[in-house]
């Protein structure tokens, strides 16, 4: 049976699909791949179905060994690549001959890469999903070496032999979209101002939880605790220190401090990839108008800037 | 109800109390509108997670004003027996708090159920109200680094059960062996949203 087997893992190498979604009646969030446009792509790539399992490895340092040869495509941060030695690009599909090796570098830019390859990683699901969930501890434990991923049967597509068209992740400071609330309401309109305008820096606490950041503290305009309320991917919740944390896959499925604003879906896969020292700035988005025109109706709510 | 905007792919509900939460949750979850994944029901709210790619968060916010919060005899009408030896750690300072004796606390938490309101803190949590109000606690000004699998703690006005060992700042009265998660079993959880929940003294 073809596999990939794990000589040594990096700095976090973990298997990752689109997750498991409709499970929060049981108290199990989402996860899967923190950048899910990245893994689509070098699924897509490969002629899998865009929700094939892959490992997602943090930094780099990833080497695995084929068993068997097989197609494959890496995606997200641009590690250098070398297959028995030989250099490959990311962002393109390769061979993996029996026994290679395949070794990533670090990445100049981005922080974790997709290695996928053409048939999926078909290690045992877990409540519908192979993806680690290291909030919960749920799904496969992160890899280390000598662990060894099944690999499934190739997909009737063909895989596409072109290099991908996508741009590596930025390296300065980053765009994000964010729609406000839902508690914006919860803040000054200096706070709205300076979350708005200034940036606000990746700090080192950083992992596929959430990203805390540091900037100009965040003044809410009342105390007292809002109960606990669902949480999302790309929310953006405040804590008593001011200083917002921007939630990725494995985020907590509720939390008690309020949210000011949340980043637009198309835009997660970059936040997910933003390195200690990078800059965040967040452009408000109007809040999708027709969810706005059905608010406005009912009269019940402040309208954006 | 108050439909406020989470990003473009949910929507946030508030409502006034737990009770419609519930009700909403019930009808909800049998009948999702069109591109609603997932739906988390906490305190006072209910969140809608959207695929982004499916959903109409406008049509999706007209369809949760069209629906009628679920009623009682439509929820979930599970009932759970939680065995529990009542020798937590907190169990004294939890009789300081409250004036409570020990005897008094134990009839409290077992004699009126408990319904399971929301989760969320890790798999198989389910944060549990409609106990006896003298049962109100502060949280621990210290959260212990590590609570074992099975504490039953209280903590202002819900109790729980810990699932897993974890850190955590609940006021621990006592421990369950109840299965509180398996994932080879399904459902995986003992507590989801609705379920009812009556403790029963094993010792203490």
């Amino acid at each position: 049976m073809r596999a990939l087997e794990v000589v040594t893992p990096g700095f976090l190498s973990t298997v990752q699909d689109l997750g498991r979604p409709g499970r929060a009646a049981l108290g199990v969030g989402a996860a899967g791949a923190a950048d899910r446009d990245a893994l689509k792509l070098a699924n897509r790539a490969l002629g899998n179905p865009e929700g094939a399992a892959a490992i997602e490895a943090t930094l780099g340092g990833l080497v695995v060994r084929a068993r068997g040869g097989m197609f494959a495509a890496v995606t997200g941060a641009p590690v250098t690549l070398t297959v028995n030695g030989r250099g490959e690009g990311p962002y393109g599909v390769f061979y993996l001959p029996d026994g290679a090796e395949l070794r990533m570098g670090p990445p100049p830019a981005g922080l974790r890469s997709y290695l996928a390859v053409r048939g999926g990683l078909t290690v045992d699901e877990v409540l519908g999903s192979r993806s680690t969930d290291t909030f919960a501890a749920l799904g496969p434990p992160a890899l280390g070496p000598g662990a060894v991923l099944p690999v499934g049967p190739p997909p009737a597509d063909p895989p596409l032999l072109d290099a991908l068209p996508v741009a590596p992740p930025a390296i300065g400071d980053v765009e994000l979209r964010v729609v406000l609330g839902p508690r914006d309401d919860w803040f000054t309109a200096e706070a709205l101002h300076t979350f708005l305008t200034e940036p606000y820096e990746v700090t080192s606490e950083l992992d596929r939880v959430g990203i805390r950041l540091a900037g100009t503290p965040l003044t809410r305009t009342r105390d007292g605790e809002l109960p606990s309320e669902g949480m999302v991917t790309g929310a953006l919740q405040v804590p008593p220190s001011g200083l917002p944390v921007l939630f990725l896959a494995d985020h907590p499925l509720t939390g008690g401090y309020p949210v000011i604003a949340v980043v637009a879906a198309a835009d997660i896969g970059r936040a997910a990839q933003v390195r200690p020292g990078q800059r965040l700035r967040f452009r408000a988005l109007p809040r999708f108008l027709a969810l706005d025109a059905a608010l406005r109706r009912r009269g019940a709510e402040p309208q954006p800037a | 109800m108050r439909i406020l905007p989470s990003g473009d792919a949910a929507v946030l509900v508030e409502v006034a109390d737990l009770d419609t939460v519930l009700g909403l949750y019930s009808a909800l979850a049998a009948a999702p509108p069109p591109g609603v994944v997932d739906l988390v029901p906490a305190a006072r709210t209910l969140m809608l997670v959207l695929d982004p790619a499916a959903a109409d968060p406008a049509a999706v916010a007209a369809a949760v004003r069209a629906t009628r919060p679920g009623t009682a005899a439509q929820r979930e009408t599970e009932v759970v027996e939680i065995p529990v030896v009542y020798d937590g750690a907190d169990r004294d300072d939890v009789a300081g708090l409250t004036g409570l004796s020990v005897d008094e606390i134990i009839a409290a938490h077992t004699e009126t159920p408990w319904t399971v309101a929301f989760g969320g803190f890790m798999p198989g949590f389910g944060y549990l109200v409609g106990g006896d109000p003298r049962l109100h606690v502060p949280r621990r000004a210290t959260p212990r680094v590590r609570v074992p699998a099975g504490a039953v703690g209280l903590a202002g006005e819900f109790s729980g059960v810990y699932p897993l060992e974890s850190p955590g700042g609940w006021q621990l009265i006592g421990r369950t062996e109840a299965p509180m998660w398996d994932i080879d079993r399904d459902p995986p959880a003992l507590f989801r949203p609705g379920v009812t929940v009556r403790f029963v003294e094993k010792g203490r």
